[in-house]
C-alpha cells in the first residue's frame, strides 16, 4: 500500500521511532518566532544553561503586538514595548536572525517565511503561532506550537510527537467567479466543524485546490486549524515551484535542480489511503460569512442568520444562541443585510499582494459607504513595498481606507487596532471568537472580495452586489 | 514538574462548548515575558459578569474544571494553560480537546482528561445540585469520581506517565542527542538556512500616521 504526503514527510524527518508508547522524534527545518511566545522559551533556555542547537535554521519577526502607526516612534504601550525588547535582546543573546520594525523584512511571520524563500515543499516548519499551517501550502508539515514545545526546538531543533491522522479534502469542480479560496475553506469548516479536524492533517486536493495560486492555498492551510486539524497541506507542483523560484533563500543551479526532483516526488500515492475523506464541490461555493461566534459558524451569504430552534444538537443549539446573543443578531435576519462599522483587510489569512490587489479591483473608482471605516494591513513591510509599486495604496486612500504598516493588528488585537464593545467588523482575519478583535468586538469572517464591497455597501456583500458590478458577478 | 498521581477539589461546571484559547485568556493580557501572574486573566471578558461561574462564592477555588467539548481550540497560546494554573485549576475534564491545548497541558503538569460527554452531563447535574462538590481524579486509575459517581477518562499513556513522574521533555530528547546529530549529518545540502540572510535590498519604509479625524 502507498502512503500519503504528510506520512513521507514525517518518515523523511524521523530521527527517531518511539518504542513503548513514546512519541517519535521529528526533525525541525525551519523554526520561526515572534514577541509573544517565545519570551518564557528563551528564559527557560537561559535558566537551564542551553543554547540555541541551530540559530541558521531560526528566525525572528515582530508582529503580534506592534503597532501599524508611527512606527518610528517608541511603542506607546509599555508591555507591548518590554516584549519586544526582550526578544530583541534574546535575539541578540542567542544569535538569532531578527526582523525588526521598520526593516524591509519585517511582518507577520506566515508572509515574510514564504516571501523570503525560506518555505519551500518538504520541509518541517514550526512556530509559536497556531496558523503556521500557511505554510503547508508549499507541501511542507507545518504547525503551530506551544511556548514549551518553542523551547523545546530552541534547544534541540526536534519534537517529541505521536503520528498525526491523516484526511482527504477533495475539492472538485470550478470556483465561480467572485468566490475564492477564503469562501473554499469557510465552507470547508462549517462543513466538518472546528472539531472536525481534530487529530488531523488536512490534504487539501482536486481540481479547484490545484487551480489555486500559491498565496490562495496560503489561506486555505492557513486556517485548518479552524477546523481543529494541527497542519493542512497541499501536494507541490508547478505552481509551487515557479513561486519559490528566485527568491533571496530559494536554492541555485544543481541544488535548485535536485530539489526540484525531489519535490516531484512529494505526492501522496494512488494506492494510499486516508483515515477520513471529504468532498466538497467548489461549483456550488457562494461567498461565505460567519454570522456567530466560531469560524464552523458560517453561511453562504445569501443565507439569513439561523434559527437555534432549528438546530437539533443540543450543545451546537445553545453554542448558536449564545453566539447570537453575543453578536446582537435576530434569527431570519437576511446576513446582506447586517450593518458593518469596520472593515478589516489583512492578517496571515489574506494579507498577502494578491489579497490587497484584488479587494482594490473592487473598491477602484467607487465611494466608501458613510460611517464605515477601512483598515488595509498588508501583512508585510514588502507586500506594502510592492502595494505602493504597484499604486494600490493610492486606490485605497482614495477611497478613504486607511494606509498601515504591516503585522497581525485587528486580527488579534494585541496592538491599538481594536474594534470598541458591539462595534462590528467584516474581517478577512480567521478567528471570530467573542472579543478577538476587541472587547465586546463583533466580528465577520469574509474573503478580501467580500471586505471591499461591504466597505463599499455597509452591510455585508460581494461585489456582484454592486450596483454597477461587472457582468461576470452578477 | 511535580508527580501528579491524584488531587482532590472543587469542581467547577462551565456549561460551554469551543471554549476558545481567546476565552480562556484574551492576547491583550499575552504581554508579560513571565510564566506567572496571569491569573487575573483567566476568562477575563467573562470575569465581569457577577453571574459567571468563578464569580460565585461556591467555585472560587475551584481546581477542577468541568467544561463543554472542544475546549482550548484556536490559538496556540501557552499562556491559556499558565492561566489555569496560576488561578488554581489541576484539572479540565471535557469531552474533546484541541490538540495544541492538550499538548501544552500536558508539557505544564494540568491534566486534561476526556471524560465522554454523556458523564461530563452526569458530572454537571451533580455540581449543580451541590455547588462547591468535590471531584477526585485518579491519574493512577484514570477515573474522576464525584460523590457515589466514578467514570473512566482517557489520557495519552505516555502523556501519564510523564505526568506521574514529573519528567522535562528536553532532558528526555537529549538523551538522544547523538540521533539527532547523525540525522542532521544526512540533510540535503539545498535545504535553507536563515544564516547567512539572504534577502532583497533594503529599503526605507515610511511610517503611516493617524488619519485627520
Amino acid at each position: 500500500m502507498g502512503t500519503t504526503l504528510a506520512e513521507k514527510l514525517w518518515e523523511s524527518h524521523l530521527v527517531r521511532k518511539g518504542e513503548d508508547g513514546a512519541p517519535d522524534l521529528i526533525y525541525i527545518d525551519l523554526h520561526m518566532c515572534h514577541e509573544v511566545t517565545s519570551p518564557q522559551a528563551f528564559e527557560g533556555l537561559r535558566l537551564a544553561g542551553r543554547q540555541v542547537r541551530r540559530p541558521d535554521l531560526t528566525i525572528a519577526t515582530e508582529d503580534h503586538n506592534t503597532p501599524t502607526l508611527d512606527i518610528d516612534l517608541p511603542i506607546a504601550d509599555e508591555t507591548s514595548r518590554i516584549q519586544i525588547n526582550t526578544l530583541r535582546s534574546n535575539a541578540a543573546e542567542f544569535g538569532v536572525r531578527i526582523h525588526s520594525l521598520g526593516d524591509a523584512d519585517q511582518g507577520v511571520v506566515h508572509v515574510v517565511g514564504p516571501q523570503l524563500g525560506l518555505t519551500m515543499p518538504g520541509m518541517t516548519v514550526v512556530c509559536g503561532d497556531s496558523h503556521t499551517s500557511t505554510h503547508g501550502a508549499f507541501g511542507s508539515l507545518a504547525f503551530g506550537i506551544g511556548t514549551s514545545e518553542v523551547e523545546h526546538v530552541l534547544a534541540t531543533q526536534t519534537l517529541p510527537l505521536k503520528p498525526f491522522k491523516t484526511m482527504a479534502i477533495n475539492v472538485d469542480g470550478e470556483l465561480p467567479e467572485g468566490s475564492t479560496a477564503k469562501d473554499i475553506i469557510l465552507a470547508i469548516i462549517a462543513k466538518i466543524g472546528t472539531g472536525g479536524g481534530q487529530g488531523y492533517v488536512l490534504e487539501y486536493r482536486g481540481d479547484a485546490i490545484r487551480a489555486l495560486s500559491m498565496e490562495a492555498r496560503m489561506t486555505v492551510c492557513n486556517m485548518s486549524i479552524e477546523a481543529g486539524a494541527r497542519a493542512g497541506i497541499i501536494a507541490p507542483d508547478q505552481t509551487t515551484f515557479d513561486y519559490v523560484e528566485g527568491r533571496p533563500h530559494a536554492p541555485e543551479g544543481e541544488d535548485w535542480d535536485a530539489a526540484v526532483e525531489y519535490w516531484k516526488t512529494l505526492v501522496t500515492d494512488e494506492d494510499a489511503v486516508f483515515d477520513t475523506e471529504v468532498n466538497l464541490n467548489a461549483a456550488d461555493l457562494e461567498p461565505f460569512v460567519t454570522w456567530g461566534t466560531n469560524p464552523g459558524q458560517g453561511l453562504p451569504l445569501s443565507a439569513d442568520v439561523p434559527n437555534p430552534d432549528d438546530i437539533a444538537d443540543e450543545v451546537d443549539r445553545e453554542a448558536a444562541a449564545n453566539a447570537l446573543e453575543y453578536m446582537g443578531l435576530t434569527p431570519g435576519t437576511p446576513l446582506r443585510e447586517i450593518a458593518i462599522d469596520t472593515v478589516f483587510l489583512g492578517s496571515c489569512t489574506n494579507g498577502r499582494i494578491e489579497d490587497l490587489r484584488a479587494a482594490a479591483e473592487v473598491i477602484q473608482g467607487r465611494t466608501k459607504a458613510e460611517g464605515v471605516r477601512m483598515l488595509v494591513v498588508p501583512g508585510s513591510a514588502r507586500v506594502r513595498l510592492q502595494a505602493e509599486a504597484e499604486g494600490i495604496d493610492q486606490i485605497f486612500k482614495d477611497f478613504g481606507a486607511e494606509w498601515r504598516n504591516a503585522g497581525c493588528s485587528m486580527c488579534l488585537g494585541m496592538n491599538p487596532d481594536q474594534l470598541r464593545p458591539q462595534e462590528r467588523s467584516a474581517s478577512t482575519s480567521n478567528r471570530n471568537f467573542e472579543g478577538r478583535q476587541g472587547k465586546g468586538g463583533r466580528t465577520h469572517l469574509v474573503s478580501p472580495l467580500v471586505a471591499a464591497a461591504t466597505a463599499v455597501r455597509g452591510t455585508l456583500s460581494s461585489p456582484a452586489d454592486l450596483v454597477d458590478a461587472p457582468a461576470a458577478l452578477v | 514538574m511535580e508527580k501528579f498521581t491524584t488531587h482532590t477539589g472543587v469542581g467547577v461546571p462551565l456549561r460551554r462548548s469551543n471554549v476558545d484559547t481567546d476565552q480562556i485568556i484574551p492576547a491583550v493580557y499575552l504581554k508579560r515575558v513571565t510564566k506567572t501572574g496571569f491569573d487575573d486573566a483567566l476568562f477575563a471578558a467573562w470575569r465581569g459578569d457577577s453571574e459567571f461561574i468563578l464569580n460565585q462564592e461556591a467555585y472560587k477555588n475551584g481546581s477542577v474544571l468541568v467544561a463543554g467539548p472542544d475546549f482550548g481550540t484556536g490559538s496556540s497560546r501557552e499562556h491559556a494553560v499558565w492561566a489555569l494554573k496560576d488561578y488554581g485549576f489541576k484539572v479540565v475534564i471535557a469531552s474533546r480537546f484541541a490538540d495544541i491545548f492538550r499538548g501544552n497541558s500536558g508539557k505544564q503538569g494540568l491534566l486534561a482528561a476526556v471524560v465522554s460527554q454523556e458523564n461530563i452531563e452526569l458530572l454537571w447535574k451533580l455540581l449543580d445540585a451541590e455547588p462547591g462538590k468535590e471531584i477526585t481524579v485518579s491519574l493512577e486509575h484514570r477515573t474522576v469520581t464525584c460523590g457515589e459517581l466514578t467514570v473512566p477518562f482517557e489520557i495519552d499513556d505516555y502523556v501519564r506517565w510523564r505526568l506521574m513522574e514529573g519528567l522535562d521533555d528536553i532532558g528526555l530528547t537529549l538523551q538522544h542527542e547523538e540521533d539527532i546529530t547523525a540525522f542532521e549529518a544526512t540533510r540535503a545540502p539545498w535545504r535553507p538556512t536563515t544564516l547567512p540572510a539572504k534577502h532583497l535590498p533594503s529599503v526605507e519604509i515610511e511610517a503611516a500616521r493617524p488619519v485627520e479625524a
